[in-house]
């Protein structure tokens, strides 16, 4: 296993190396590896799109960030995500980053704007890490569903955003609900989804206007009751739980194998060059590191094998969604460092949402080390994580948990970024980040607290006050009510 | 095993009994704020005797009773959950444990939800500690609801076995629960009709709107002709009928205008022609959804016809509910409308969640008040009950709850649960799994073991 993880690294470091060369040639395909071993198969350049490695990021990001200026948030009460509070803070942003962050006494650069918190409360962007939004969009029609390759039970080879409709109106909604980043992920009818995609949450018209640069892509494995529904209905494979482990490890079996053909390959240039499979390179992107596990797995049995099998191919879990059971095993997962992404409402809808508990994510986050994530799954929770995450907090508070509030915000905040691998990135207000930044109408563990202004990369993406950032999505455009208020107020802040 | 039948029987009689006392106790909770479900009391005083509110006002707790201090705290009624599926259905997805939905062809407006109702069901003390102490269990239509991701049954509808209609239009009649232990929740069967408009309605009548309103009014031309010549159609002398004689039989009372009709609609158009159907059939009609209403809000209000809602659908999920808003409870509110507000997901598992959804149609525009009356007094109104429960005042069902706080804040915990002026255990299958595991469930024993 060591050394497995070894052969991974090095993989990974030769794509890195390649990526960084390709990125300032003409053309990718004809850029060379400045590595000694894979100089030798320089004669053995293959045909355009046969070598993973000449182009490891085919559809690569177009974001570019929506118009920002140097600001400071003066006078709020600032949760900055990982852990601190000030009252009467400051939230300085210069370029798009946070600059600096502190109590009323932080110095404000000269040329910052001003923008007035007082009353208010100012938190990193929320971030979810499980959403459909795009791929299950509104309106949910047979035409427009695509988030379930459901044709085969291992489909490692379809990418969530190539199914990502950015028309969506629910990015709107989930924005206007302080979420400034997601993970659209494939739907869990499959053992092996497919690949998600991690999105900046502005309107776009392609979907590579709001894919997240150097976010790494995840993979959605499925446990349970979803798969071998779908497959043993069709009196095919998987129709039970040890159908399902059977599965999974026929396809790591067969990934394990190709990677090291196209290790040996690179490394001695000997022989036909491999052929490219999607499904098997999905997998050996797993195998190597630089794809994350972002494993729906409701059952703590389940999530017990998960790991094990994690660790009989040599790769990590990051993190387990839905996971309904995960405070059955906290020490467990904190010990394994895997994040448990939750709902704290959910449950009873089937047999493994059955022993779902409110106070799941406290008794996560109680274990040393423990990761515990709110997350949505759905469309209309999204627009509301601040709340889940109250009645999260409610529910460990009821038991003598002692949290605060300051640190019950990383479940929706910096919690979520390390669950999807952006945590250096994103997540919370700390220098050199993403300026991405929400300031609520009052405290956000409160049902009446609103997102006022909504700031991704420390441009202002949404304005409750100010109906010039209230963006509709093309679909929005001429529908029934359009341009009408409702109580008195736009549509754009539905 | 037969002696432990008897002594498992013993201790659930006495279980009852102490309960059954406990509900006669003069009981005073005082110094909270009191929110009687139709105004604010501060520092108010309720008293409860006999499973009942006996007042409801400012002063002196009376001699004798027992005190409740609500200092600092908040003082409510029960909420009431409507379209809710609670005590009908333990799994979602385990079909022999639901039982809101009936796919008999011979069986469609007489389906009554009412015995399948299970007072054991463990949904009912984890939505009781989420503050609800009634429900409105309604049935579920067997041809699905319509909404997102629903399937095409369109080529299933049409005549059916025996000449019936298949399926059947109505979904059945809802029944009015309390949530208290017990060996007996129902408090009123049959309480309204169920039947579905929009896609919902278009899909079981073949496909069109147009076809499900002819389907309508030609059935209850048929209820009105069988209920007129009873004698004829026992003695086989009737022409034939799409509909069974159980079904017939239920109808009646809707055909007069007496038992409510709740119809499932989102589209602003279909309101309207579900308003235009009711005026010109005499029928008394509860909206369902509703989504759009907002758009029509006057014609519902001048039309009388209260609503039930979900405040949180706000995406245009479907072709049906483009102009879906969050604030849609606050603009029908505004126009006069009596309106109810529901849980999430059918009201069964997430019955609790129904403070919340108060709580965010508050921040989107309507009053705090209309809010809670939306969860209290507004459901007991439109099924017929106003007075008898959903409210602090003299008379009505001892069902209050004081609240840590503000109930409709997720921060808040209700603390204390009367139902019937019984007080009720503040626990649920899901603490005892939650205690089972507090301390990492990786001790010497396994959890299994009692600690």
């Amino acid at each position: 296993m060591k050394i497995d993880r070894m052969r991974g690294v090095s993989f990974a470091a030769m794509a890195a190396a390649v990526l960084a060369l390709s990125a300032c040639a003409t053309t990718g395909s004809d850029a060379a590896s400045p590595d000694a071993a894979a100089s030798r198969s320089d004669a053995r350049t293959l045909a355009t799109g046969l070598d993973y490695a000449a182009n490891p990021d085919p559809y690569p990001s177009t974001y570019r960030g929506l118009p920002r200026e140097n600001m400071a948030i003066v006078g709020g009460t600032v949760f900055d995500g990982a852990g601190r509070r000030f009252d009467n803070g400051v939230v300085v942003v210069t370029e798009g980053r946070i600059a600096a962050v502190g109590d009323a006494s932080t110095p404000i650069p000269a040329g910052h704007a001003r923008v007035d918190a007082a009353g208010r409360f100012v938190t990193p962007g929320v971030i979810d890490v499980h959403s459909h939004l795009g791929v299950y969009p509104s309106p949910g029609v047979q035409g427009m569903s695509d988030g379930n390759e459901a044709t085969n039970p291992n489909t490692a080879n379809v990418w969530a955003e190539h199914s990502l409709w950015p028309q969506d109106p629910g990015f709107n909604a989930a924005r206007a609900g302080g979420v400034t980043t997601l993970q659209i992920l494939p739907g869990s009818a499959n053992l092996f989804g497919g690949r998600g995609v991690t999105v900046r949450n502005i309107p776009s018209v392609t979907m590579q206007g709001m894919k997240m640069p150097d976010a790494p892509y995840g993979l959605k494995m499925a446990c349970g009751e979803n798969p071998s529904r779908v497959y043993g209905g069709r009196n095919q494979s998987p129709a039970t739980g040890m159908g399902n482990m059977a599965g999974y490890r026929a396809a790591f079996i067969a990934a394990r194998e190709y990677k090291a053909k196209w290790d040996k390959w690179r490394a001695d240039g000997e022989g036909s060059p491999p052929t490219r499979n999607l499904q098997l390179e999905t997998l050996a992107g797993v195998l190597d590191g630089s794809i994350l596990i972002q494993n729906h797995c409701y059952r703590a049995d389940e999530m017990a094998m998960m790991i094990d099998l994690s660790r009989e191919f040599g790769y990590r879990v990051t993190a387990f969604h839905h996971a309904i059971e995960a405070y059955k095993i906290a020490p467990m997962l904190a010990r394994e460092g895997i994040c448990a992404d939750m709902w704290t409402g959910w449950w009873g809808f089937k047999m493994e949402a059955l022993d779902a508990i409110e106070a799941n994510a406290a008794l996560v986050d109680a274990a040393p080390g423990g990761c515990a994530v709110i997350h949505s799954d759905d469309p209309e929770l999204t627009q509301r994580l601040n709340q889940e995450a109250a009645a999260a907090l409610a529910a460990g508070r009821r038991i003598g948990m002692n949290i605060s509030e300051e640190h019950a915000i990383s479940w929706i905040t910096l919690n979520a970024a390390r669950s999807i691998g952006i945590a250096d990135q994103t997540g919370s207000l700390e220098n050199g980040k993403r300026a991405d930044v929400v300031i609520w109408s009052a405290n956000p563990f409160s049902v009446y607290a609103r997102a006022d202004q909504v700031f991704v990369d420390g441009g202002l993406a949404f304005d409750r006050m100010n109906p010039a950032y209230q963006p509709l999505s093309d679909f929005e455009l001429g529908q029934p009510g359009y341009g009408l208020s409702a109580a008195n107020v736009r549509q754009g802040a539905r | 095993m037969r002696i432990h039948r008897l002594m498992i029987g013993a201790a659930v009689a006495a279980l009852t009994f102490v309960s059954a006392a406990s509900a006669q106790e003069l009981t005073a909770i005082t110094g909270g704020r009191v929110l009687t479900g139709a105004s604010v009391i501060e520092n108010g005083v309720v008293v409860i005797q006999n499973g009942r509110v006996v007042s409801v006002g400012t002063g002196a707790a009376p001699s004798g009773a027992r005190i409740i201090d609500a200092t600092g705290k908040v003082v409510a009624p029960g909420f009431v959950a409507v379209d809710s599926g609670l005590g009908g259905s333990e799994v979602g997805s385990v079909s022999g444990s639901n039982d809101l939905r009936a796919n008999a062809n011979t069986i469609s407006a007489s389906f009554d939800v009412s015995y399948g109702l299970d007072p054991w069901s463990f949904t009912l003390p984890v939505a009781r500690l989420g503050g609800v102490t009634r429900a409105i269990v309604t049935p579920q239509h067997a041809g699905g609801g319509g909404g997102a991701h629903a399937h095409d049954d369109s080529d299933f509808a049409g005549v059916g076995a025996g000449g019936l209609q298949s399926p059947g239009l109505f979904a059945g009649q809802a029944a009015v629960i309390h949530l208290a232990e017990g060996t007996d929740i129902l408090v009123r069967p049959r309480v309204a009709m169920v039947a579905p408009f929009g896609e919902g309605g278009a899909r079981v009548a073949g496909g069109a709107r147009g076809a499900e309103f002819i389907q309508f009014k030609e059935t209850l031309a048929e209820v009105r002709l069988y209920a007129r010549n009873k004698a004829a159609y026992d003695r086989a002398g009737l022409r034939n009928l799409s509909l069974s004689r159980a079904d017939l039989e239920a109808l009646i009372p809707v055909a007069e205008g007496r038992l409510p009709l709740i119809v499932t609609a989102s589209r602003a158009s279909d309101i309207q022609q579900v308003l235009r159907l009711a005026r010109e059939e005499g029928v008394k009609i509860i909206l369902d959804g509703a989504e759009e209403g907002w758009l029509v809000a006057d014609q519902i209000a001048a039309a009388n016809v209260p609503v039930l809602l979900n405040p949180i659908s706000n995406l245009p999920g479907n072709f049906e509910m483009r102009a879906a808003r969050m604030q849609n409870a606050a603009a029908l509110n505004a126009a006069g409308v009596v309106i109810a507000i529901k849980g999430n997901e059918g009201s069964t598992h997430r019955a609790r969640e129904t403070r919340y959804n108060a709580g965010n149609a508050v921040s989107h525009g309507l009053p705090y008040g209309a809010a809670i009356a939306a969860i209290t007094v507004n459901p007991a109104r439109i099924f017929g009950m106003e007075g008898q429960f959903g409210e602090l005042r003299a008379g009505a069902a001892a069902d209050v709850v004081v609240w840590s706080g503000d109930p409709l804040e997720p921060l808040s915990l209700a603390e204390t649960i009367f139902i019937n002026g019984q007080e009720q255990a503040p626990t649920s299958r899901q603490f005892l799994l939650r205690d089972r595991y507090r301390d990492g469930g990786e001790g010497a024993m396994p959890p299994a073991y009692p600690r």
